[in-house]
Parts: structure tokens; sequence; C-alpha cells
């Protein structure tokens, strides 16, 4: 009676597992071959000097010491972190800040709120090269709409994206237009989980709507928090479409808007101006870019779910 | 007394709403009524409605430039990833949510672990290993990039889905002699659709808008998708503003048109899929 039934089990069990190999195939071939492989591939050829598109040699940590500590790289490396900085730094403040005073205004579900919340995420869905050339048309120093709207109240023409000391700021405009309806709508989506009760309570309570925000919905709303901070610093340092549209690959004027994404793009792929072309060197800052932000994230994720216990 | 203090607050609400809806739409509303205008209209009077509808920058986008080929580039190639994404991830999530079998915690760990990856970061690789299977500058090699990139998150959500379905359907198609086969793809596929749509939705707008991986991978101008085409095009039209707002109301109407039929599957499917 046993030996009967191996007999018939073991065809069943192997067709099974045919089976289930079969489905299994295709998704994980493509992950080994077109993420695996190429990540494992990333760390190692940091420590490689190239030879165009090969490897040629083993040159342990001086593709790192060059793009770290040796001019002119160095300097292009710490100009461009810098940019990314002050890029989360921006989107953290005004970004985030107006995504959060929209959200809570949304809260109220006035009429027309959900035609608010559609109109606050149509920019999202567009492409950031639409969204870059389109600001880069209304950004133009003589007929660009912003300084065509400014100059009906009086403001001369500023050349936005032409100057040193605006261009950054003018494409954060742009990106913060781009993404607001992100934030806004993950908060608000926060907002609306905080439960009914809560929220009555504290108004029977006498609480007005500035003491709601801030004692009440700021403080339950911590996950999302969590989650928007950590999109925007993760968004922040991979920076790369709008800048690239909007400013060209160098990060014009003079470098005042390069960020990492475009020193690393024209490290690994070159650039007509620098003629420089380093896989290697390219590699060595994907390595620290990465390792700089899963460091961060993982830090500040600790962080912040230790904050939102305690609150 | 509260009453009007409510009334007042509630006005400086809509007020503020009010404001942003006009930030956001105002300047698309200027995109597209500048596409119907000359260029010196444009820069005489950049403010004003357009004096009449003038059709001059549609005909010189449709027959001077390329516009027409890189938007039929983009169908095809978003078309395709989310199609294999669907596939491949919702057959492998069938396999780790409906069967046990011995590593399936650690396939899905695998899969999930996919999911914290930046493959932009791994572009230099990427593009070696595209290189030496003769991918680059091909359909092909763009579209197994974003079918990589999309399978792990595709795979988190249908897997989820998928566990969630009845186990008695399964059985009882079981007895009745119906081949596995059969029992997953007429019995247990149908009732995922929901799922599908959410991944399918998640997957096609960042395809769709996507600009670095062509950038890398693509150089024929005939294989170039539209927001890449629309650098070329760019470059070309510099100073012809008419075409320049005409080419990004194109480029952006496929898109806006679907969001509006379909915003609210687009606003959780986005929002989701990034916060996952």
């Amino acid at each position: 009676m046993t030996e009967g039934w191996r007999h018939t089990a073991k065809p069943f069990a192997w067709r099974r597992s045919l089976w289930i190999a079969a489905l299994l195939t295709p998704a994980l071939l493509v992950m080994v071959l077109f993420v695996l492989w190429p990540l494992l591939s990333a760390f190692r050829f940091a420590f490689y000097e190239f030879n165009g598109l090969r490897p040629s040699g083993f040159i342990g940590l001086e593709n790192f010491r060059k793009v770290l500590f040796e001019k002119p790289y160095s300097d292009w490396t710490w100009n461009a972190f810098k940019h990314n900085v002050i890029a989360f730094l921006a989107l953290m403040l005004f970004e985030n800040g107006t995504a959060f005073l929209i959200a809570f205004a949304l809260l109220k579900a006035l009429p027309g709120h959900r035609i608010h919340q559609v109109i606050v995420f149509l920019p999202v869905v567009l492409s950031a090269v639409i969204v870059g050339f389109l600001w880069k048309l209304f950004l133009h120093p003589l007929f660009g709409l912003v300084n065509q709207l400014l100059g009906l109240v009086g403001i001369g023409a500023v050349p936005w994206l032409g100057n040193e000391n605006t261009a950054l700021g003018s494409i954060l405009f742009a990106n913060i237009w781009h993404w607001l309806g992100f934030p806004t709508l993950v908060l608000l989506a926060g907002m609306q989980r905080i439960s009914k009760d809560v929220l009555e309570a504290a108004r029977l309570d006498g609480a007005g709507d500035y003491a709601l925000m801030t004692k009440i919905v700021w403080p339950l709303i911590a996950p999302s928090v969590t989650i928007v901070t950590i999109l925007t610093f993760i968004g922040s340092f991979n920076w790369f479409e709008i800048p690239y549209v909007m400013a060209g690959l160098t990060g014009s004027p003079g470098g005042s808007t390069d960020v990492l994404g475009l020193y690393f793009y024209r490290t690994a792929f070159g650039s007509t101006t620098t003629g420089i072309q380093d896989f290697g060197q390219g590699s060595a800052l994907a390595v620290l870019m990465f390792v700089f932000v899963a460091g961060i994230t993982a830090i500040a994720l600790r962080y912040l779910r230790r904050r939102e216990i305690e609150q | 007394m509260r009453d009007r203090g409510e009334t007042i607050r509630n006005g400086a609400i809509q007020l503020l709403l009010a404001g942003n809806a006009v930030i956001m739409i105002y300047p698309l509303f200027v995109m597209v009524a500048s596409s119907f205008k000359t260029n010196a209209e444009i820069f005489s009077s950049p403010l004003s409605l357009p004096t009449h509808f003038s059709s001059a920058n549609l005909e010189k986008v449709w027959t001077e430039t390329n516009f027409v080929r890189y938007l039929a580039n983009s169908v095809g190639i978003t078309a395709a990833s989310v199609a294999l994404i669907l596939l491949f991830s919702t057959l492998a999530s069938y396999a780790i949510a409906r069967y046990r079998f011995r590593l399936s915690s650690l396939v899905l760990m695998f899969f999930l672990s996919g999911m914290t990856v930046p493959l932009k970061l791994a572009i230099i690789p990427l593009f070696i290993q595209l290189d030496t299977l003769g991918l680059v500058d091909s359909y092909l090699g763009l579209v197994l990039v974003y079918v990589a990139m999309g399978i792990p998150s595709a795979v988190f959500i249908m897997t989820g889905f998928l566990r969630t379905l009845p186990r008695e359907l399964e059985e009882s198609a079981r007895m009745d002699g119906a081949s596995e086969l059969r029992i997953m793809w007429s019995i247990m596929l149908p009732l995922a659709r929901p799922a599908l749509v959410i991944v399918a939705i998640q997957n096609a707008v960042p395809i769709w808008n996507d600009f670095f991986f062509p950038l890398v991978l693509i150089t024929s101008d005939n294989l170039k998708t539209l927001p890449q085409g629309l650098t070329v095009f760019v470059g070309e039209f510099t100073t012809d503003w008419g075409v320049l707002f005409t080419g990004l109301t194109l480029a952006a109407l496929p898109i806006t048109l679907l969001y509006i039929v379909l915003s609210k599957q687009f606003i959780s499917g986005i929002t989701q899929g990034a916060v996952k």
C-alpha cells in the first residue's frame, strides 16, 4: 500500500515542483539579470580602473580617493552635495510645509474639496521633462510668464535661471510645483485616519483650528510625516530630471545648480564640456550615494519611528 | 458668534485652496493657450488669449518633427513593460501565495528586497550588461529594465492580494479535476482584477514619464520616447515658442486625459506605489 502510494505521488510531486518553478522563473530571471547582477557589479566596479567599457585592473580605493579628495573632482563632488542638501531642506520646508497646510484645509471637507484634490495632484502625473521645459519658458527673462506677471506690479525683469543666486531656487520652485500634490495627499490620507471621535472631543473642549492642527493633527500623523520625510530625502539626493532639463548637464550657471545626479551622469557617460568619461569614478560616486542615502535613511527611520511611538 | 468665526475660517480655507488651484492650473492654461498663438503673439501679448485658433503650430509639429514617432514609441514601450510586469509578477506571486514550498519565504524576501534598490545608481553595470547582450539602443533592453524595476512592488501587492482569496474556490475546482493552470487562469486571476489595475497604473505612469533610462540606453532618434524626444524637439525649435508650447501640450495631453477619467485610481496607485 505504502509502496503504491509512493509510486504515484512521486511523479505528482515532481510535476508540482516543475509547475511552481515555471511560475517563478521569468520574474526571477529578470531580477537576477537586471537587478541583482548589476547591483553587485556596481560595488565591484568602484574598485576598478576602466578602459572604455571594460574594467581593466583592480585599484583599491583609488576611485573613492579621487572623487572625495583630489581636485578638481572633490570640488565638484562637494559642490553638488551641498546643493542636494539645500534642495532637501528647501523641499522639507516649502514643499512639505505647504502640503501640510493644504492637507489640513482639505481635511475640513468643505464644498469642492474633491476637485481641489484632483487639481493639486495633476502636475504629479506629468513628466519632469514637460514640467522642466514649461517652467524654463515661463522663467525666460524677457518673454516668460513670470516676469510678465511681475512686470504688471512693477517689478523689473529677473534673469531667474541665468543668475547664480536665483537659479537653484527657481529650479526648486518648479520641482515644488510638480510634486506638491504628492506629500499633500499622503499627509491628507494620514489625517483622515485620525478617528472622528478624537477630533470631536477636542472641538468640544474648545480647541480652535490652530490648537487642533498643532496639538492633535500634527502628532497623530507622525507615520505619514516619516514617509514624506524619507521620500523627500531620497528624492533630493537622486534629483536629476528637472535640473538636467532646466539648467543643463553642467548645472549652469557656473555650477550653481549642479547636483550629485548630474555630476554622476557626467562622470559616467561624459559631457561635451569636460570630456571626462570614467566608469570607475562613476561607480565610486554611485556607491557613495547609495551608502549615504541608505545609511541616513536607516538612521532616520529608527529615530522617526521612535518619535511615532512616543506620540 | 461662533458661527461667524466658523464662516470666516472656512472662507479663509476656501481662499487658500482657490489660490493654490490657480497656481496649479494657470501655468497649464497658458501652455495650452500659447499653443494656438503665433510666435509674435506670444512675445507681444503673452498673457492674453489667442485672437484666433491657429493650427499652424500643430501642423508643424505633426509634419516637421518626429513627434508622432516618439509618441508611438512611448505607447509601445509602456504597454509592453506593463504587460510583462503584470504577467511575470502575477505568475510569481501566484506561486508564492497559493502553494506551500520550501524556499517560498526566501523567494518572497528576494523580490521584496528589490523594492529598496535604486536601479538608477546601478546604471553603469546595467549599461555594460545590456551592451554584452546586444540590447543597448533597443526597445527590448529598455523594456527589460522597466520590467525589472516594476516586479518587486508588483509582487508585493499581488502576493498580498492573492493570499486573501478563499481556498475553497481553488479546492472545489481541484476536486472537479481542473488542471492547476486552469484554476489559476480562469478561477483565481479574474478575482485579482482590482489589484492588477493598481499595479498597472503604478507602473505605467513612471514608465511613461521616465527620462533617465532612455537618455542612457537609447541613441537612435527613431527609438526615442516622448520625454526624451521632447529634448530633441526643444533643441530644434529653441526660438519658436508656439511650436514648443504645442509640443508640451501634446505631450501632456494623453496622461492628463487619462488622469481626469481615472483620478481616483491614479492618486491611490501613485501614493501607495511610493509609500509601499
